[in-house]
């Protein structure tokens, strides 16, 4: 594994009795596509909010590129670098999807008509372009996903975060999104995936880290975590990896 | 550019009104009526830009008259130096509710009430202490000039509302057009996704709150050199908040030219209705609440944004 860009350390966050992250520890390798996968309510999201500074942790630590950045409100690491989709899409709704784009690019244009011109070509990249002057809530699911995607982008991040870009999509547009993300991390900007599309995932991840009940139970190659006892358990229940392998499906 | 010759043409047009026509009363219409504009252009910063509904502007509006009054009894300032006073003092004002309001993170009907609070603190604080002259008022002695922005006619006054007018014009379209202003619309839709992108959502609401309150106090300022007396009531009182945000919401939120159409379509109404209906006091502000309420309902983007709401009803009624 190269050198780490973002590395976690024993971050753990408690909403009144729920321990939604515990203890977790997760190095992030620079230039690589690496995902984040578990059940439903595993605490992903969370440990994304924490990365990101939109939830303070409890503890642990957070360090990005070097820098302590443990509970640094959200603008700030944006502008270290750190950017985030949001599982639930969070559009501009009332503005154009270029405008949408554009304040994402004026974290570092502070000119409006350079970001303007700059969102165009954002868009292009994800394959927005032909909707650049819809207004975002005009745009169906996939579309927004993809807006999601291209304010993220925007800011020029050097690590991207990406919540469920695929959830929603269906195969034709999933299977247009991949290229679109291994693109991304060609150009230079390391990426971590939180997904359920496992498709996705074993094309996409290097290395991915499996999260349940917010304790992380296994990481290594997508396949090394597929044959995983402890994975299939926590996805399909206690027992279950031994009743498929005794049907020899594992 | 285009958006900025458009408010030259404006300039240039009203500039020459009196030309048209030499009747105190029209004048006096139209500087209504431009005034009522300026404070709906105000209230416009904040809440259609920034989204953040107040119901306390006649706070800022309060300060910039009492500064602009007390400036000149009290300290002998020339006026047309007391009005930056007022503006700066309305700024400040506006600096400090803002901070302590959006550093709780208060939104929505917190911050409108929050507001509302603050213009009575300061109605009842202007009541109480020497220098706002209690409830008496204070009084700005005549003395007719042009250098003591006390004009002979209603046209000086006029001229200066039109100027003020379109240099905030001019303000909003520069707003709209730059990174605060694209950072103020991106903290109005989704606060959480701006905070993604690198937005700062209290320092880019500050901004709005000071820019918001600057204009509206010279908009006290101003009518306290038209009418020469302020009192508590008239400082802080509901009327000028109410009219700021009727002129902006019938007008339409986050436009340029809505607040200005707003209170023109207002003030056509209120004087119409005024001289038809004459023998029932107060008629004018049962108007204002039957419009506020049909605008809501059938043109939820105002007057300037009449084209896409009548293209919505209309896909409605269709599907």
């Amino acid at each position: 594994m190269s050198e780490s860009l973002l590395r976690v350390t024993g971050i753990s966050k408690t909403f009144g009795g729920l321990r939604a992250v515990q203890d977790v520890s997760i190095e992030v390798p620079a230039g690589e596509i690496t995902a984040l996968i578990g059940p439903n309510g595993a605490g992903k999201t969370t440990l994304f909010a924490l990365m990101t500074g939109f939830i303070k942790p409890d503890s642990g630590s957070v360090i990005f590129d070097g820098a302590d950045i443990t509970g640094q409100a959200p603008h700030l690491n944006a502008r270290l670098g750190m950017a985030r989709t949001f599982q639930i899409v969070q559009p501009f709704a009332a503005q154009t999807v270029r405008e949408n784009i554009a304040v994402g690019v004026h974290l570092h244009e502070s000119r409006r008509s350079p970001a303007l011109q700059k969102a165009g070509e954002i868009a292009e990249q994800v394959g927005l372009s032909s909707h650049l002057e819809k207004p975002a809530s005009d745009l169906t699911v996939a579309g927004r996903k993809r807006l999601e995607l291209a304010r993220a982008l925007a800011t020029s991040p050097k690590l991207l975060l990406l919540d469920e870009v695929l959830a929603g999509l269906n195969p034709q547009e999933i299977s247009e999104m991949i290229p679109v993300i291994r693109e991304i991390c060609r150009g230079g900007v390391t990426v971590l995936l939180i997904e359920h599309v496992m498709q996705a995932v074993m094309s996409l991840a290097s290395h991915v880290w499996v999260l349940s009940q917010g304790q992380l139970i296994a990481q290594g190659s997508p396949d090394q975590v597929t044959q995983n006892d402890a994975v299939v358990e926590a996805y399909l229940g206690k027992g279950a990896a031994e009743r498929l392998r005794g049907k020899g499906k594992l | 550019m285009k958006a900025f010759g458009l408010i030259g043409l404006f300039a240039l047009v009203l500039g020459a009104l009196p030309l048209l026509t030499d009747s105190g009363v029209h004048i006096n219409f139209a500087m209504m009526a431009l005034y009522a504009g300026l404070m709906g252009m105000a209230w416009n910063i904040l809440a259609g830009f920034g989204g953040q509904f107040s119901f306390g502007h006649s706070l800022f509006f309060g300060f910039g008259a009492y500064v602009q009054i007390i400036a000149q009894l009290s300290w002998g300032i020339n006026p047309w130096f007391a009005i930056l006073l007022a503006i700066a003092a309305s700024a400040a004002v506006g600096a400090f509710v803002g901070a302590l309001s959006f550093r709780y993170g208060l939104r929505g009907s917190y911050f409108a009430l929050v507001t509302l609070a603050f213009a009575e603190v300061a109605r009842i604080l202007a009541l109480s202490v020497d220098i706002t002259g209690g409830g008496v008022g204070l009084m700005l002695p005549l003395q007719t000039s042009a250098a003591n922005m006390q004009f002979e006619s209603k046209l000086g006054f006029f001229y200066l509302i039109l100027f003020m007018v379109v240099i905030a014009l001019l303000l909003t379209q520069w707003l709209k057009n730059s990174r605060v202003g694209a950072y103020l619309q991106a903290v109005r839709d989704n606060e959480d996704a701006a905070r993604a992108a690198g937005v700062n959502p209290f320092r880019v609401k500050l901004s709005g709150i000071v820019l918001s309150g600057a204009m509206m106090g010279a908009t006290g300022a101003f009518y306290v050199q038209v009418f020469q007396y302020v009192d508590p009531a008239i400082a802080f009182g509901p009327q000028s908040s109410v009219e700021a945000l009727v002129a902006a919401i019938v007008g339409g939120l986050g436009t340029v030219w809505g607040p200005l159409l707003g209170a023109l379509v207002l003030h056509t109404l209120s004087d119409v209705t005024r001289n038809l209906f004459g023998s029932l006091p107060g008629i004018n502000m049962v108007i204002y609440g039957s419009v506020l309420v049909l605008i809501v309902m059938f043109l939820p983007r105002g007057i300037a944004g009449i084209g896409v709401s009548v293209k919505e009803l209309w896909a409605r009624s269709r599907s």
